[in-house]
């Protein structure tokens, strides 16, 4: 490929001839990984007697692969295990090395170029051309690769979290058949996800975006020999799919409007679309369809949940902290046209809040461990979106950052406390469920160190002080309040509410689902490790901590959730207490986001302090109430086993069905698209218009037409004269009768 | 075209040959005897022979008589006697009536067809002087007036013709020798 | 006579095209052929008497190639009558295809 640097203007751009330039060489690493680990995984594993991916009786289908797997290895307590040893893949050990260390060299690789970054203090995007990709009369696509701040941010998140994730998946996913296959299709995702934010232009997002929801497919369905697995894995495909249909119409709108299709271009020249127009709200409404399907909104979250049949590490890594931010991402990318729509930015805002605490409720009545983490991430992913939908783009991508700091640490830590329920059942052949809440409890005593660290991002979540989550989430409440009190969103209205009551009522959403994270996920710790020990007596004797390489990424996520928060102090605080600098990241992505920020909060008052310390004041006795509710309300003691629950009844029931919506949508939508596309498409089109009449019929028509020549051929001379004579007559009659 | 005025005795006959022309011909496409068919040609064709000579083509008047009516008449009824089919012959030997309708329907066709074709205008510069083959007749005498152009003018045709004339006569006797060409 | 001569050379030459639309016996139609033949003689002759003798002299290559035609053609229904000993064209149909 040719490594063409931009025209003489990037020459005197600050990060010219600087490591900046290898910038291409971040996404190519994870994309070298991903071809040897798919070379080394084409040399199939061992299979023991019994193949760990046939559908065994688990009802989830970690347990399959986990099962066999923790029969040897680092458990030294199995005892009496007559399971025939499923070896190691035989190239374990290379994957072991290749697949983390491509993840942990690009993480190098961005911290040197951030690096440079800092000291340059670039005003405008380092854009690295490398050809041209769709030269078509007026429309001109590159293929190039654009630095900035916002990028940075997002490839330091992206490369960071995802080592973290490898290292841990090195233990998790040990003696997994499919080993290299698991960190081929890994770090391809690193790859696709890193095209995406690194991309110039939206046609080069776009492969990123699609590429991400391929490989989301691929190791969602991982374990495809169990068909939910696979269906799973198509569900998320096909409700990505519809998204992505908006997101093309948009870029085909944007073309056709203003021509431009490259970050740089669409920025200047989005003010020729005119602020508040019809044009640019339609643009931004069909960019955000294109971001609820990515990042698992109302009406297209309901992937999400069901994505969870995919390995912990993928529901880490992918459905926590990259690909579904993808749709936060795109919309601060596409800050100045969702700056110049308030009604766009209001539809954000609303969706976000309702997505927030709808998905809030249904968390509160899950059982399974990983789907409460599925809808907490569906409704923090809300929050981000009420963020950027006000048009506090810092704030939204701030809470993006300390979100993958713990909800990765979540989710790991859950796929630890999975990892070793599995071992426990497998230990005694028991088959029931590794991940039902129901069957844990008290598990503190035998994983202390997951406890403490998810304890951790526990309280970050809820929005407990000095915590990464409670600066982030306060952020964007505080940016609504602030919006809502004086803002162009605010003179706007939508249909027909005036702007700062639906933002008042935003704010209230979210300090309602502020309360519910706190309740539900209190209520997930203590039902899995307070308590009672459910899990029974037999299997509590192989309960034990995790190895090293799986707790050590969750300790270096840990330190980063604490942490974490010093990222963007608010000025409230540093104006008191001496901590250090405030508002970093807001200073660091002002280049990119600033005018676009201004644009919204153009003329607006600030709010008083005291205020804002007021709310502060208010976010926090939320978030301990919550808390404090849960330790009251739901006793861990009184939690049924799984193998004797009972089902519940009424609203509660609704909720724990999550108020059957996939149901609803099953009979709506999909069965009849299915019917119609059976009976009609399928018969009627395909079999009958297709096939039958212009396949076959133009068969039957030429078969016809040599039937009718084939009469003429009687070899009688008498025909021939008729032919002959018939022929004079006619011609007779053209010349004649002109 | 402003023709002479042609007297009553002129007429009369040319109406009467060229309606016996007509009557034979029906005749003839009528007959299922070959034989009997063979026989009305050639009163057609004697018919066609006067009308020639009333036309001022002598010449080609007897060359009627003695080339269509006098050999290849006698041809065709020489095959027919050989070959023995001079008996009438079956029934299903012409088309049904159908397909007699609609050969009749053709041929109304075509026939409407050449009469507007003949409503062309004619060229009028071309038409020779009335007294033309009168002169030509005194010049050269009857056979004369044909053999002039056909000699001079028509050279070439003229030997092409026997050319043709030759392969078709070599083209007959092979044709006509059955098996023994070859077979021996 | 000239509209005359061409109205019977046209009814002759129809009756000769309708003969061999309707027979099947192979000489009928043959001689048919040579009606249509005559009847065009007729309208080089009848022309000619306005224009020149060059029709009289059409007419004789006319009758030329109208007896080799008919010797040639004599011949080869003499020969299909040796192999098959009918000249009926409905049983003369081997190129039927």
């Amino acid at each position: 490929m040719l490594l063409q640097t931009a025209v003489a203007a990037a020459s005197q751009h600050p990060l010219s001839g600087t490591i900046a330039e290898w910038v291409w060489l971040l996404p190519v690493l994870p994309l070298a990984g991903f071809v040897i680990n798919g070379l080394l995984s084409l040399n199939s594993a061992h299979f023991g007697p019994t193949d760990p991916n046939t559908p065994a009786h688990h009802p989830h289908s970690e347990g399959a692969a986990e099962a066999a797997a923790l029969s040897h290895g680092e458990e030294a307590g199995a005892v009496g295990d007559d399971h025939h040893a499923v070896k190691r893949h035989r190239w374990a050990t290379l994957t072991s090395i290749v697949g983390p260390g491509v993840l942990i060299v690009a993480f190098l690789l961005a911290l040197a170029i951030w690096q440079v970054m800092v000291s340059a203090h670039p005003e405008t995007p380092f854009i690295q051309r490398y050809f041209s990709w769709m030269p078509v009369g007026d429309l001109q696509i590159d293929a190039a690769f654009q630095l900035d701040q916002l990028s940075m941010v997002m490839i330091l998140v992206i490369t960071g979290v995802g080592a973290l994730i490898h290292i841990f998946s090195v233990g998790y996913m040990r003696e997994d058949p499919g080993y290299p296959r698991f960190f081929s299709y890994l770090n391809l995702f690193v790859f696709f996800m890193l095209v995406l934010v690194l991309g110039s232009n939206y046609p080069v997002l776009f492969v990123g975006w699609e590429g991400v929801g391929l490989c989301s497919y691929l190791l969602i369905g991982f374990w495809f020999n169990d068909k939910a697995n696979a269906d799973a894995g198509k569900k998320a495909f096909i409700v990505n799919r519809i998204g992505d249909f908006g997101l093309l119409v948009a870029m085909f709108m944007l073309f056709a409007n203003i021509g431009v299709l490259d970050f740089v271009g669409v920025s200047a020249k989005a003010v020729e679309l005119g602020a508040g127009s019809a044009v640019v709200t339609a643009i931004c409404l069909f960019m955000f369809l294109g971001c609820t399907g990515k990042s698992a909104q109302i009406p297209l979250y309901i992937w999400l949940p069901d994505a969870m049949a995919g390995p912990t590490p993928v529901s880490a890594l992918i459905h926590a902290a990259t690909m579904v931010t993808a749709g936060v991402y795109l919309i601060a990318r596409s800050a100045a046209l969702f700056s110049l729509s308030p009604v766009a930015s209001l539809t954000v805002a609303v969706v976000g809040a309702l997505t927030a605490i709808f998905a809030a409720t249904i968390g509160l009545k899950q059982w399974d461990i990983k789907k409460v983490l599925a809808y907490s991430t569906i409704s923090q992913l809300g929050y981000m979106f009420i963020g950027v939908g006000v048009g506090a783009y810092v704030s939204g991508m701030f809470h993006l950052v300390t979100h993958a700091f713990f909800k990765a640490l979540l989710f790991l830590g859950s796929g630890s406390v999975i990892h070793a329920m599995h071992a426990a059942y497998h230990s005694t052949h028991s088959h029931e469920d590794a991940q039902d809440m129901r069957n844990m409890g008290g598990l503190k005593r035998y994983l202390p160190v997951t406890c403490v660290l998810m304890w951790i991002a526990t309280l970050a979540i809820s929005g407990i002080p000095p915590f990464s989550g409670f600066f982030s989430k306060d952020e964007i409440l505080g940016a609504v309040f602030a919006r809502a009190h004086g803002s162009t969103l605010a003179s706007a209205t939508w249909l027909g509410i005036p702007g700062s009551t639906l933002l008042y009522v935003v704010y209230g959403i979210g300090l309602a689902a502020a309360l519910l994270t706190a309740i539900y996920m209190t209520r997930m710790m203590l039902y899995t490790f307070h308590g009672p020990v459910r899990t029974g007596t037999e299997e509590e004797k192989y309960l034990h901590e995790v190895p090293w390489v799986m707790t050590g990424p969750l300790v270096v996520l840990a330190i980063l959730t604490i942490f974490g928060g010093w990222l963007n102090l608010p000025e409230v605080v540093t104006d008191i207490l001496p901590v250090g600098p405030g508002e970093v990241l807001t200073r660091w992505l002002d280049p990119v986001v600033g005018p676009a920020t201004a644009r919204i909060t153009a003329g607006a008052s600030h709010v008083p302090v005291a205020t804002e310390e007021m709310l502060i004041g208010l976010a926090v006795l939320i978030a301990v109430a919550g808390i404090l509710f849960a330790f009251v309300r739901l006793k861990p003691s009184r939690v049924p086993r799984k193998a004797d629950a009972i089902p519940e009844h009424g609203f509660e029931g609704v909720v724990a069905n999550k108020y059957y919506v996939d149901e609803a949508l099953d009979r709506t939508v999909v069965t009849p698209v299915y019917a119609s596309s059976r009976n009609f498409l399928w018969r009627i089109i395909d079999n009958g218009l297709i096939d039958g009449f212009f396949v076959n019929g133009s068969a039957a028509l030429a078969r016809g037409f040599g039937w009718v020549g084939s009469r003429l051929q009687t070899g009688n001379v008498g025909t021939y004269a008729w032919v002959l004579v018939v022929g004079v007559l006619v011609m007779l009659a053209a010349l004649t009768l002109r | 075209m402003i023709e002479p005025h042609y007297p009553l005795f002129y007429v009369f006959h040319f109406y009467l040959f060229g309606a016996i022309a007509l009557a034979s011909a029906i005749a003839f496409v009528t007959r299922k005897s070959p034989v009997a068919a063979a026989l009305w040609l050639v009163n057609t064709m004697f018919s066609l022979a006067a009308l020639y000579v009333m036309l001022d083509a002598q010449f080609i008047g007897v060359m009627q008589v003695l080339v269509y009516a006098g050999a290849i008449m006698v041809v065709f009824l020489f095959v027919v006697m050989l070959l023995n089919l001079g008996h009438p012959s079956e029934l299903a030997d012409a088309r049904g009536l159908g397909w007699k309708l609609a050969a009749g329907l053709i041929g109304l066709g075509l026939l409407s067809e050449i009469g507007i074709i003949l409503h062309a205008k004619l060229p009028e510069q071309l038409i020779v002087a009335r007294d033309f083959h009168e002169q030509q007749l005194q010049k050269l005498n009857a056979v004369g007036t044909i053999a002039a152009p056909l000699f001079k003018d028509y050279l070439l045709a003229f030997e092409l013709t026997s050319v043709l004339l030759l392969v078709a006569i070599a083209g007959a006797v092979i044709l006509g020798r059955g098996r023994a060409v070859g077979a021996r | 006579m000239l509209a005359e001569s061409l109205a019977l050379t046209a009814a002759l030459f129809i009756i000769g095209v309708v003969g061999v639309l309707i027979h099947r016996n192979a000489i009928i139609i043959f001689m048919c052929v040579e009606l249509m033949l005559t009847a065009v003689n007729l309208t080089f002759v009848a022309f000619s008497r306005f224009y020149g003798t060059a029709g009289q002299v059409f007419v004789v290559f006319v009758m030329t190639v109208s007896a080799a035609e008919a010797a040639v053609g004599l011949a080869i229904i003499i020969a299909i009558f040796r192999h098959r000993q009918t000249i009926n064209l409905k049983d003369i149909n081997l190129l039927k295809g």
